[in-house]
């Protein structure tokens, strides 16, 4: 697998993400400044290895997972039985430039999954993945959906050259690996993380995922070729700014990136809790297997 | 095994209260310290294997306490061979099947543990669970339905997925605590930041993310698949409490009452290729007495890495149970009166 560099569409987007970040609100309600939320003298604490210390609970606050473009709000799949509870909040594209470059083709992929994005189909072991949003089927999520879903996540940050991100939801976890020179040995749900520290930036190169996880309910995808490039730069004790650069030649025209604020969650006790998930989803996937007459 | 063993109970207990269990091979009872994080807690961190052949308990046919040489290999090679499936005493169907299961078996399982007891389990030093407490009412009930619910699973009949243990389900594995040796994925990554002492076990990809800066823990009503954990240091042993299970039947060892269930664990490394996992689970409404089991956990050579352990994602083989139960209704079978399953795993 050969890992490009993306030094050279970083530098773009990096004023693009300045750009984001200064944009004022589009409400019309005029913040004091057009001025960057963060000095960029900031000066993160260190941790025992010297770097930047990323310990904590983090939470992106985008509505990404609903879409990763700009979206309205949308009633829940199904109104008649639940009414409001469930409905999908509004929000602004996280994707720099707005438009995700999906080729012709894939465009049209990505708008089947939307349509189907509430059917499965799990009686052939062939056709298992073809049908639902996979977090509908409780998968773990992959990366970047992982980091912009509705539940906080965990970074542990020792001395071993690795460190641990652990997600609430359905429990997925992934180890990062510093400096590492090994290729993925085969894919997996959250991937193979490689990090390395570039200044105050942790940034880690995600390859070697397996390509039936989405990106969002829009039904946003990828193939087996997804190289995903993410950077997490404290910005304030309480904030990290994430960016990912996403590259996918069978899916994309070029490589694309987002970027959002990460939250450092702050309550007293906070903690990571469980969401297990499998039990959520056992009825929907394998309910009609079951013998009528049971209990 | 024909020959029981003859160490003597006391001296077993003699050893265990000396400490003298310090598992790599050649380590004397010398005192070992372990080496600090740069913020002063003993350090744990790395990717360590709880494998080995030595059963839970101690089985009928071997005596209490620590083997001989010869003993150990005589031992060694009989445990092998019940889990090895490669064994050609069977038929083809049977070599099959065994074939299968060989594939995926960890080659640590296939041998004791370095210190040659006979059972995991150190007290009672007779290495039994002791006798279990006769069930409540309520609780012979419950059990009584999941067994119900086990046994068509096991004819192949499942009525429902609901049937099937939570392993099996997907939903926990072995990282429900107390953490036991099984046929595969027996690796638990232990990582350390200032506060927290985090252990990731192999199967199933969850985080045990342990506070150790004495917060309290979470309120009686919050409750998880996993408990709640909270540990302390005391020496270089990190000693962790966890409460808060869920209500759910059949995740605990053994069916234990989640609501009378406690589990204290001890890490301690005695040495930089060793840690001594030691726990002691208390259920005065499964078990007449606490019990206690001490595990060695090995470090895994750097060049093996842990990798991620996926399973509710492709877990094909729900739809094959409950499709395979529905085909063989339709044959007229009925539990208890069907072909013989296969013989399966371990689990």
């Amino acid at each position: 697998m050969q890992l490009r560099s993306p030094i050279a569409y970083v530098g773009m987007a990096g004023i693009g993400a300045l750009l984001w970040l200064a944009s004022p609100p589009l409400s019309g309600q005029q913040r004091p400044s057009a001025t960057p939320q963060f000095a960029s003298t900031f000066r993160a604490q260190r941790a025992a290895d010297g770097h930047p210390d990323l310990n904590g609970i983090w939470q992106a606050m985008v509505t990404a997972n609903w879409d990763l473009q700009d979206h309205e709000a949308q009633p829940p799949p199904h109104p008649e039985l639940t009414g409001a509870y469930g409905a999908g909040p509004a929000g602004q594209s996280i994707v720099e430039g707005g438009e995700i470059p999906y080729k012709p083709e894939a465009l049209k992929k990505k708008k089947a999954n939307f349509d189907n994005r509430l059917r499965v189909d799990v009686s052939s072991d062939k056709a298992w993945h073809d049908l639902g949003d996979p977090e509908m089927k409780c998968y773990m999520p992959g990366v970047p959906r992982a980091t912009y879903m509705p539940f906080p996540f965990q970074i542990v940050q020792g001395t071993s050259p690795y460190v641990l991100f652990a997600y609430e939801f359905t429990s997925a976890t992934r180890i990062v690996r510093m400096d590492w020179k090994q290729e993925a040995p085969t894919d997996a749900w959250m991937g193979w993380s490689r990090g390395r520290w570039e200044g105050d930036t942790l940034v880690v190169d995600v390859t070697g995922q397996r390509e039936e996880t989405w990106f969002d309910r829009a039904g946003d995808y990828h193939s087996d070729k997804l190289h995903v490039v993410e950077r997490y730069t404290p910005v304030s004790p309480f904030h990290m700014t994430y960016e990912a650069t996403i590259e996918d030649p069978n899916v994309f025209t070029r490589p694309w990136k987002i970027s959002f604020p990460l939250y450092r969650r702050m309550e007293k006790n906070v903690q990571l809790l469980e969401f297990k998930c499998v039990p959520f989803t056992e009825e929907l996937l394998f309910g009609k297997f079951n013998k009528q007459a049971a209990r | 095994m024909r020959n029981p063993v003859r160490a003597s109970i006391a001296l077993l207990a003699a050893m265990l209260a000396a400490g003298f269990f310090l598992t790599a091979a050649g380590q004397g009872p010398k005192k070992y310290v372990a080496p600090k994080t740069p913020w002063g807690d003993p350090d744990l961190q790395g990717v360590w294997n709880d494998a080995t052949s030595t059963p839970l308990q101690r089985p009928s046919n071997v005596g209490v306490g620590v083997l001989n040489d010869e003993e150990a290999e005589e031992f060694q090679k009989s445990l092998a061979n019940d889990l090895s499936r490669d064994r050609r005493d069977g038929g083809n169907a049977a070599d099959v099947n065994r074939a299968y299961n060989e594939h995926w078996m960890d080659a640590r399982r296939l041998k004791i543990t370095a210190d040659r007891r006979t059972s995991l389990i150190v007290d009672p030093v007779d290495g039994r669970i002791p006798p279990l407490v006769t069930p409540s009412p309520e609780r012979q009930k419950v059990q009584a339905a999941r067994t119900a619910g086990a046994q068509r699973f096991a004819a192949g009949l499942p009525a429902h997925y609901t049937d099937m243990s939570w392993p099996v389900r997907c939903v926990v594995r072995t990282d429900v605590p107390p953490y036991l040796p099984t046929i595969y994925n027996n690796n638990f990554q232990i990582f350390q930041s200032p506060g927290y002492v985090t252990i990731a076990p192999e199967m199933i990809h969850s985080a045990r993310i342990i506070p150790v800066d004495g917060r309290p823990h979470l309120n009686k009503g919050l409750r998880q698949w996993l408990g709640d954990t909270r540990g302390h240091w005391e020496g270089s042993t990190l000693v962790v409490e966890t409460t808060n299970f869920r209500a759910d039947e059949g995740v605990l060892f053994q069916g234990a009452n989640p609501a009378t269930f406690t589990i204290t664990e001890r890490f301690t490394r005695v040495a930089p290729d060793s840690v001594n996992y030691e726990f002691t689970v208390a259920d005065p409404s499964t078990w007449t007495k606490p019990w206690t089991a001490l595990i060695p956990w090995t470090k895994v050579d750097p060049a093996e890495q842990m990798f991620e352990y996926a399973c509710h994602e492709d877990n094909f083989d729900i739809v094959h149970f409950l499709t395979g139960a529905r085909a063989r209704e339709k044959n007229g079978e009925t539990v208890g009166q069907q072909r013989p399953a296969p013989a399966g795993g371990e689990r």
